[in-house]
């Protein structure tokens, strides 16, 4: 850090909320039948959430009652006997959404500073819209693509080059056999599906940076990588982190490829080269054909879990943001 | 009670209604309503309506079409998944339900006549595939070393157990790697029904369930999954339904049967499992008979019956009449429909010796059966 962190520029103007204009124009019956349906659809939204989580605790509290803590500690599931521990599906769920964003941010953040900042204009157009292109493709083509090309890839040339290669192995994230589906084919295809949401959210935040910012930025002298860093980042940190987290409400909610490459084993995931399982996958594979009770509600209690884990995710991302937004 | 099982509480049903009103989506009600509202309008044009099993359904998708055409009697069929068809048809949402997985006496009596007849309609058949590179001949297991296989308990391909099954065949000294779906699913629960009778260590192991907690191996969803997962990685060895492997040529092993000869999954062998499980049991009344490990000579161990389900007392006796004259039909006009498809019909010497039990168990007469 040699160079100067410049202050941002450009101060918000804060918005008094504490103040109410009661200067009515008249009101027409058209006026108040338009609010009240506009309030009518804002308030749709929260109420269908909780709707949904309503259903979920109904359904999932048979489970609740009789397994209890052991579906958050538990690491068996055994359908027949009625044990019912979704610790591996929990943390496999994690694991590949945590891995899948450290991969995709840094290469979803360099495509968003090279549109906006860097790229000739003939240029920007285009990648920005190849890049957008990525997030259309359905889960299922990118699981199939997983399944026949990123696979075999991965068990042929990429595990042992990791491995053997590299001497990856001798560290306990790169060990065991190489069998191809694993925690690391899911990671992989995931930060592929995540890399368009982060980069485009990314991209319209970076673009939503007053120019003034940057040109006082090159008036002080700043070479144009200082700019970026010193000027245009800090600006757009808050919007970035969001970017970011919606990047990662997607990878936790990711089905269908997902559940095609990792491997679908329940075992707590200590190499990514192990076959692993997620929450999702866990409700796709198992919820059409569950007959018994429990086992219906004890999918259901893993529903709850996930919705709660993707909550809690953008709470903190909210609870971040507005720290950021403090401190700047 | 509809499709949802668990207890409604008044209160948040008024919620619900509240809400939804609220929310303008009055034409979105709870899915328990969604679902009875559909099975009303299906039943508005429709004379019988089942849903389940999706094994079955472009067999019985044909079936209900031609019968229509022939019969001028509409059947509606939802292919839902075994688990939903035995949910639906305790609920009473449907006429008939249909399943790969007989229903347990448990959940018979969540019936209210606590009668449900299983009527076998066709037959389906697990098959072993495997990846073997240079093997100069199809695969021979035996029972014992197919569950250790899946046991996790033989790990190499050259193991003395497989060699001994093998004569003459060099075996790839590779790693042993198990596939298995990972979706719930009737295939497993026949393979893992047929497991469970030959393997006392699988009985108490893993045990029967369309899910089971897997010793060994990865998980692929759908016959697709697995099938792609094996054909890609040398040294697998998993477990497909038997059209999926005839339609994709997969390789398939020779299993040892109860009667001590390797058979092939094909048509013939696959009745002839039927026809001998039927023989061994007698005329006893019960139909959800499992045929896995079948006595006959020629009989392929790993099949089984995919079920339609009645429950007579629940429909009136004047749609059982109806079923049950699409039975006769199916099993006697059906069967050339059925091979076209790639699906194996019950052999006719087996229809002769059941048409008369469902006679006795639907307590029907004689003459409501259609013309041959």
């Amino acid at each position: 850090m040699t160079a100067p962190t410049l202050p941002p520029v450009a101060h918000r103007r804060p918005v008094r909320t504490d103040v109410r204009v009661d200067a009515t124009p008249a009101r027409g019956y058209g006026d108040r039948v338009y609010g009240v349906f506009i309030t009518t659809c804002a308030l749709a939204v929260p109420a269908l959430l909780v709707l949904v989580a309503a259903v979920i605790a109904r359904s999932a509290w048979p489970a609740i009652e009789q397994v209890g803590t052991e579906l958050l500690v538990g690491r068996t599931w055994d359908v027949p006997r009625g044990q019912f521990g979704a610790l591996p599906a929990l943390l496999g769920t994690l694991a590949s959404s945590l891995f899948a964003l450290l991969l995709a941010t840094p290469l979803a953040l360099g495509v968003a500073i090279y549109v906006t900042e860097l790229a000739p204009l003939r240029l920007r157009k285009p990648v920005a819209f190849l890049v957008d292109v990525l997030a259309a493709i359905p889960s299922v083509v990118y699981g199939l693509w997983a399944l026949y090309v990123l696979v075999p890839f991965l068990r042929e040339h990429a595990m042992p080059f990791l491995g053997e290669t590299l001497g990856l192995r001798e560290l306990a994230l790169f060990r065991g056999p190489a069998y191809g589906p694993s925690l690391l084919a899911a990671s992989l295809v995931l930060a592929i599906m995540v890399l368009p949401y982060i980069a485009s959210v990314a991209r319209e935040v970076l673009q939503a940076v007053p120019r003034a910012q940057r040109e006082a930025a090159l008036a002080l002298g700043a070479t144009r990588w200082e700019m970026v860093r010193d000027a245009v980042l800090p600006y757009a940190r808050s919007g970035l982190v969001g970017a970011v987290i919606l990047g990662l409400g997607r990878a936790l909610g990711e089905t269908m490829a997902v559940t095609m490459v990792i491997g679908n084993r329940h075992e707590v995931p200590t190499s990514l080269f192990q076959p692993a399982y997620t929450m999702a996958s866990l409700l796709a594979n198992e919820f059409a054909e569950a007959s018994g009770e429990l086992h219906l509600s004890a999918l259901m209690a893993v529903a709850g879990l996930l919705l709660a884990i993707t909550l809690v995710v953008n709470a903190i991302a909210r609870w971040l943001v507005w720290r950021m937004e403090r401190r700047a | 009670m509809p499709s949802c099982p668990f207890p409604t509480r008044p209160a948040p049903r008024r919620l619900v209604l509240l809400l939804s009103a609220a929310l303008m989506a009055a034409c979105t009600p709870g899915a328990d309503e969604a679902a009875e509202r559909a099975t009303r309008l299906a039943r508005a044009n429709v004379d019988l309506l089942g849903a389940g099993a999706t094994f079955p359904y472009p067999l019985y998708a044909r079936w209900f079409n031609t019968y229509a055409q022939e019969t001028g009697v509409r059947i509606n069929y939802q292919s839902i998944g075994s688990g939903g068809g035995i949910r639906q048809l305790i609920a009473g949402t449907v006429d008939f339900g249909a399943t790969d997985v007989p229903m347990t006496d448990e959940e018979i009596a969540r019936i209210p006549s606590g009668r449900v007849i299983h009527v076998p309609t066709v037959l389906g058949a697990v098959v072993i595939t495997y990846n073997l590179p240079g093997l100069s001949r199809p695969l021979r297991l035996a029972p014992d070393v197919l569950a250790d296989l899946f046991l996790g308990v033989i790990t190499r391909w050259d193991d003395p157990r497989i060699a001994a099954l093998n004569p003459g065949v060099a075996l790839p000294d590779r790693d042993v790697l198990v596939v298995h779906r990972s979706d719930g699913s009737g295939t497993s629960y026949i393979f893992t029904d047929y497991l469970a009778s030959v393997s006392p260590a699988w009985a108490a192991g893993p045990g029967r369930s369309k899910d089971v907690r897997w010793p060994v191996g990865l998980g692929g969803k759908g016959n697709e999954g697995v099938a792609g997962q094996v054909k890609q990685m040398p040294g697998a060895v998993g477990y497909v339904e038997a059209t999926y492997a005839r339609q994709n040529r997969l390789p398939t092993a020779l299993l040892r049967n109860a009667a001590g000869n390797f058979v092939s999954p094909t048509a013939f062998e696959v009745a002839a499992a039927a026809t001998s499980a039927l023989e061994a049991a007698g005329d006893s009344a019960d139909l959800r008979r499992s045929i896995v490990n079948a006595p006959g000579a020629q009989a392929y161990p790993i099949a089984s019956f995919t079920w339609m389900l009645v429950a007579p007392e629940l429909i009136g006796a004047e749609k059982t009449a109806s079923l049950y004259r699409f039975v006769h039909w199916a099993l006697h006009s059906g069967d050339q429909l059925a091979r076209e498809l790639g699906y194996e019909p019950l052999p006719t010497d087996l229809v002769d010796r059941l048409l008369p039990m469902l006679d006795r168990q639907l307590g029907l007469p004689d003459d409501s059966a259609a013309p041959r």
